[in-house]
């Protein structure tokens, strides 16, 4: 890790020594700081977690300063203050600490070294300004490297709560032995349709289900893509042994289906799930009728 | 893109198309993939392995686990020192086949991967390569 | 060669795909199906593919032929057992073997094939009365 003029900073830097002889001193003055600025959402994080994230990152920092590599945090000298740095990502995103937060508990360090290398530096402000400059860098990189962990790990999350959420909204219902059905309501694009198939044969399998009603009263719009999709889940359906209605088709929807010329060829069809799930229980060898002491008392 | 581990499988007899099939399915095993993603990433190969060997005359096949830092997943490459294909355009079309296949093994391979390359020289042979990523 | 082995059960025969085919496997059961088809006359086949993890263009084209080349010997193939993941990776691959008759598990499909075999009866006695 030399630098080109065959200097490296660390041979001039004095924050190893620094850190060394004062890291209780600069760890005390930093919890301080932050369990100040943090008091608005104390909630979020523990004052026992904290300090322990602040004495571990302030060790991991002292051991990579040692190595002498203060420009460059991208070698191995840095890989074990890094990791530790994602481990606080991870938590803090649990925790609800936005990206920025999470960054700034690296840059809040800041004060509590600059204090303490002023009180080092003495009088000699060119060498204040050099270490306090090359210092800055550090933390600022380690802060963007902070921001970045944190950001990715918002949106795994993000993507996580998206692919709950899609499961949530499909469910598949047994109506009757061996009749299922499936409400779907929003859209149905591809990524939708692969859960919608996966739940629905999944729940064939454990039901034993021979039929499936794939209600589509809550589908906004039918176009060719959405049509090819409630296809798709009818023949994959079909492969496992059941067969598929779909119900709740809207007039305008079945106009659509007309004008796109799209076939729901071998495919029954009903207006409503009512209407399909009286011909499911009919496929199945059940029949429905009035007791006949209730229709007498309703005339 | 980074690569953490890779093997690499002749295809010259109908019986390694059913050693690309097993190795492609203990490789995303490894990587994560759910069942569903597995299943269509071990038949898109077994449907190029089979090209390969059919109208490539038998070739190559590059197994990795592949990461690019945000995702992990599975890329096969497959090599053959074949005729080529004169009209990609065509023989990436549902239906079309020069053999005696369904014509699905191409198109029905890039529909079940997510990402899907295809170059062939007349004469000098035809790549495929598919990537499959996790979640 | 492995061959995978045929089982009779009374009119019907069953077949339990267990092994990872390649493509002449697939083309000898193809073979033996219909040859045992004529020996026992039987009315039905039962094909469990329970076993099998993935089902790609050629084994679902076999599948298909078995299917249609048995109907032309008089007698009704039933498919039973196809796991959930290779369902929806059949469909994508566009292929949803429309002339074979699907169950859940070989129970189902039994009786689905005694059910399409009388009907089929039925259908031959009626077409003698006139």
């Amino acid at each position: 890790m030399a630098d080109p003029t065959g200097v490296t900073v660390s041979t001039i830097s004095r924050l190893p020594k620094l850190l060394k002889i004062h890291e209780a001193q600069i760890l005390k003055v930093w919890m301080d700081e932050q369990l100040a600025s943090l008091s608005r959402r104390a909630g979020l994080i523990g004052d026992a977690e904290l300090r322990a994230q602040s004495k571990n990152f302030l060790s991991e920092f002292h051991k990579a300063t040692q190595s002498g590599s203060l420009e460059d945090i991208s070698g191995p000298q840095w890989a074990s203050a890094k990791a530790l740095l994602a481990d606080i990502c991870r938590s803090r995103a649990e925790q609800g600490f936005t990206p920025m937060e999470t960054a700034s508990f690296v840059l809040s360090v800041r004060g509590p070294l600059m204090d303490r290398l002023q009180q080092e530096y003495g009088n000699d402000a060119a060498g204040l300004a050099a270490e306090m400059r090359s210092s800055n860098l550090l933390l600022d990189k380690l802060a963007l490297y902070t921001a970045e962990v944190a950001l990715q790990n918002r949106e795994t999350i993000i993507k996580r709560q998206q692919e709950e959420m899609l499961e949530l909204s499909t469910p598949v219902v047994r109506l009757f032995p061996g009749v299922l059905a499936l409400p779907l309501i929003g859209t149905l694009d591809s990524a939708r349709t692969q859960i919608v198939m996966e739940n629905l044969l999944q729940k064939i399998v454990e039901t034993e289900a021979t039929i499936a009603i794939l209600d589509i009263t809550g589908v906004a719009t039918v176009d060719t893509l959405v049509a090819q999709h409630l296809l798709k889940t009818v023949a994959a359906a079909r492969l496992m042994g059941a067969d598929c209605i779909i119900s709740g088709i809207r007039p305008q929807i079945a106009q659509t289906i007309v004008h796109l010329g799209v076939e729901l060829q071998n495919v029954a069809t009903k207006a409503t799930l009512a209407d399909a799930l009286f011909l499911a229980l009919q496929r199945n060898g059940f029949s429905v009728q009035r007791l006949a002491k209730e229709s007498a008392g309703a005339k | 893109m980074q690569t953490t581990t890779s093997d690499r499988l002749t295809v010259r007899a109908e019986e390694d198309v059913v050693k690309v099939r097993q190795a492609t399915r203990s490789l995303a095993q490894k990587t994560g993939l759910n069942l569903v993603d597995q299943t269509k990433v071990v038949t898109a190969a077994s449907e190029l392995a089979r090209n390969t060997l059919v109208y490539g005359g038998g070739g190559e096949v590059l197994i990795e686990a592949i990461s690019d830092g945000m995702r992990s997943g599975v890329r096969l490459t497959f090599e053959d020192k074949g005729p080529g294909i004169a009209d990609i355009e065509l023989a990436m079309k549902d239906g079309f086949t020069s053999g005696t296949g369904l014509g699905l093994g191409l198109s029905g391979a890039k529909r079940l991967a997510n990402e899907f390359r295809i170059e062939s020289r007349l004469g000098e042979g035809t790549t495929v390569v598919i990537t499959k990523w996790k979640g | 060669m492995e061959r995978i082995p045929i089982l009779r059960m009374g009119d019907f025969l069953l077949v339990t795909i267990q092994v990872d085919m390649h493509d002449r496997v697939a083309l000898a059961l193809q073979d033996d199906l219909t040859n045992r088809i004529v020996k026992n006359h039987a009315r039905g086949v039962l094909i469990d593919i329970s076993a099998l993890d993935i089902v790609d263009s050629f084994i679902g084209r076999t599948l298909a032929n078995i299917a249609s080349m048995a109907r032309i010997l008089d007698a009704q193939t039933v498919l039973v057992g196809m796991q959930p993941a290779v369902a929806i990776t059949l469909v994508e691959l566009g292929i949803s073997l429309p002339n074979i008759r699907t169950a859940l598990n070989v129970e189902k499909g039994v009786s689905l094939l005694r059910a399409e075999v009388e009907n089929n009866i039925m259908e031959r006695d009626a077409n003698y009365d006139i």
